[in-house]
């Protein structure tokens, strides 16, 4: 069936874009295994729908090269085209149309008979819980709904490759799980999916491998260990009973952990940033072992909680400035 | 309708990952549609958003009516000596210009499109790349032949009486929705070029009024002076209205149906490239 001789979906070399007087995409290097989640990790204005339009063949390159499947997104934009599907914000579907007319209409243009596109629509709507709201306008719909059926438009015939831009962007978190599970499902059955995402928490759970994109750059790419082995392994927020044991937490919390402990505002609370050398393999080992040497000292701990780093923490770390400087800061280029 | 409130705030089903796992495992491809076959999938479209929001209906069936009552009543008795008799000279032209002007409400919905975004899903898919915007212009072609009845009606109602009888009234329309479906290829190039619909509103405005007024759908062009009549006479409105006037009339306008037909071949040679370039461009 395929004709990927690489074991690479995508694979782009230098690949540019530039809108006006700015690089949006400014030469990235990607190479994405067939049949896995890839997480393009970044905030507002790196330059990841820009790449991923362009991947889709929805832009095209000012410079470098994308192949998709080994097919060139320039010169053999029908066949990607045929092989890839995409959801974004910009690839919606039509508010004005009912559930059930969108992917019809859909179906019907994939090539499936009239028959044939009512049934599929049917099933997946089904597949969706979507079946009670097919004959709504999709204007009617809640935002997870919207994300859904959007989804559910992408795959309509099985894609070889699922581009997902920012597929739980301003939903709650248990319309975020839902669409989680269904990009889960989507990849056990071999389809290969290029997620992007602001959030370091989704490219964990969903993603193989990961790029970190920074102003239209990849600044890091590597598995999730070795991207969270470059920042730490997240972070201990403490909530003492008594103000009193602070400095008792601290310098206890700093040697059994071997992290830098700070002292937050709250003068009950501290924080522990864990480094990835102190021995256990996780960082909630880490943290066990935290609680109980505070327990034996006769800390009382009121609150405690474990953190991921977050992504100003990998911004921080991997450029010296925090994702929020640099989206206001691209922001201003674009409006200047 | 009532239940749309509730609908919000009521959580949907849940997502059944068996089912869906069974839906992607991997079938064979369908083959892809035809281009004519995806075109009337997207003319489909157009149909299905009427039904939806017949509001924008309005466009294709006051307005036509405002504007025959409105100039064979307020100009006839100046124009021709009496209302009756002017209607005679004018339904054929009023017909013409009612349907080329509401041709611009395609760059328009064109624009929405873009901007709602569902455009790029369409631009992702592997099917004929001009169906999108053909499917557009099929779908006008429906609103055209309901502005056509509607003046039609209205005109026989006040007392238009073609010699043409029913052939040359079906001919004359015939021409008519052919040259409007070349020409909207104008305004797929504005709705894909410009940023708003606002900026395309004006635009087309820009375009149609000159275009339609400044021809022979009023008054003979031998009432203008010599430096218009160049414009008048050469304008592609012109010689549409003399070729459907003439239809209807029980003429045969060779000359201005050729004219006609020229002017909606250079439309679609010109315009329908630069559109499918804007396209592939966006």
């Amino acid at each position: 069936m395929s004709t990927q001789t690489s074991g690479l979906a995508i694979e782009t070399s230098g690949l540019v874009k530039t809108f006006g007087g700015t690089r949006a995409v400014d030469g990235v290097d990607l190479a994405v295994p067939s049949g896995t989640v890839y997480g393009l990790l970044g905030p507002n204005g790196a330059g990841k729908t820009t790449t991923v339009k362009m991947l889709a063949t929805l832009l095209r390159p000012d410079g470098g090269e994308a192949r998709v499947f080994g097919l060139d997104v320039l010169h053999e934009a029908d066949e990607v085209r045929g092989r890839v599907s995409l959801t974004g914000q910009y690839a919606s579907v039509d508010e004005d149309l009912t559930g059930t007319e969108n992917l019809v209409l859909l179906g019907r243009l994939l090539g499936h008979g009239k028959r044939g596109a009512r049934e599929r629509a049917a099933r997946l709507l089904a597949a969706f819980g979507l079946t009670d709201a097919a004959a709504k306008q999709v204007k009617q719909y809640s935002g997870g709904m919207r994300r859904r059926i959007d989804i559910a438009a992408s795959i309509l015939n099985t894609p070889d490759l699922l581009f997902l831009d920012e597929p739980t962007a301003g939903l709650d978190p248990r319309s975020r799980n839902q669409v989680w599970d269904i990009v889960r499902a989507v990849v056990a059955q071999g389809t290969t999916v290029l997620l992007t995402t602001q959030y370091l928490d989704e490219a964990d759970q969903l993603a193989a491998r990961i790029a970190v994109i920074d102003k239209g750059r990849v600044i890091a790419e590597g598995t999730k260990g070795e991207l969270k082995a470059s920042v730490g392994a997240g972070s201990v927020h403490l909530r003492l009973r008594d103000a009193g044991q602070r400095l008792l937490a601290a310098d206890l919390l700093g040697r059994v952990l071997d992290a830098r402990v700070q002292p937050e505002p709250d003068p009950l609370a501290l924080t522990a940033r864990l480094g990835t050398a102190a021995g256990e393999a996780t960082a909630a080992g880490q943290a066990a072992r935290a609680l109980d040497e505070l327990a034996r000292a006769g800390v009382v701990v009121d609150n405690f909680s474990l953190g991921q780093p977050s992504l100003d923490e990998v911004f921080l770390a991997l450029t010296g400035h925090g994702a929020h400087d640099l989206r206001d800061g691209s922001e201003d280029e674009v409006a200047a | 309708m009532s239940t749309t409130m509730t609908t919000e705030s009521r959580d949907p089903a849940p997502v059944s990952t068996d089912s869906l796992a069974a839906l992607l495992v991997a079938e064979e491809r369908p083959p892809r549609p035809g281009a004519w076959s995806a075109s009337l999938t997207f003319g489909w479209r157009a149909v299905l958003k009427i039904k939806h929001v017949p509001e924008q209906l309005f466009d294709v069936t006051a307005f036509p009516i405002m504007m025959v009552l409105l100039y064979t009543y307020l100009f006839g008795g100046a124009l021709a000596g009496s209302p009756e008799e002017y209607l005679q000279f004018l339904l054929p032209g009023i017909l013409v210009l009612s349907v080329v002007m509401i041709t611009m409400y395609t760059g328009i919905a064109v624009n929405a499109d873009i901007q709602k975004g569902v455009f790029d899903r369409f631009r992702s898919l592997p099917v004929w790349r001009p169906s999108t915007m053909v499917g557009y212009l099929l779908g006008d072609a429906l609103r055209y032949t309901i502005a056509s009845v509607v003046i039609l009606t209205v005109g026989l109602v006040l007392g238009y009486r073609p010699e043409g009888g029913s052939g040359g009234v079906l001919a004359g329309t015939v021409l008519l929705l052919v040259f409007s479906f070349a020409f909207s290829w104008i305004w797929t190039m504005f709705g894909l070029m410009l940023r708003s619909e606002k900026s395309v509103m004006g635009v087309s405005m820009l375009v149609i009024f000159p275009l339609t007024f400044l021809s022979n759908v009023f008054v003979d062009p031998r009432t203008m002076p010599g430096w218009l009549q160049a414009f008048v006479n050469n304008s592609p409105v012109t010689h549409l209205a003399s070729a459907v006037r003439g239809l209807m009339g029980g003429g045969r306008p060779a000359d201005d149906i050729a004219w006609a037909l020229g002017w909606s071949g250079l439309f679609v040679l010109v315009f329908g490239p630069i559109t499918m370039r804007l396209y592939n461009r966006k």
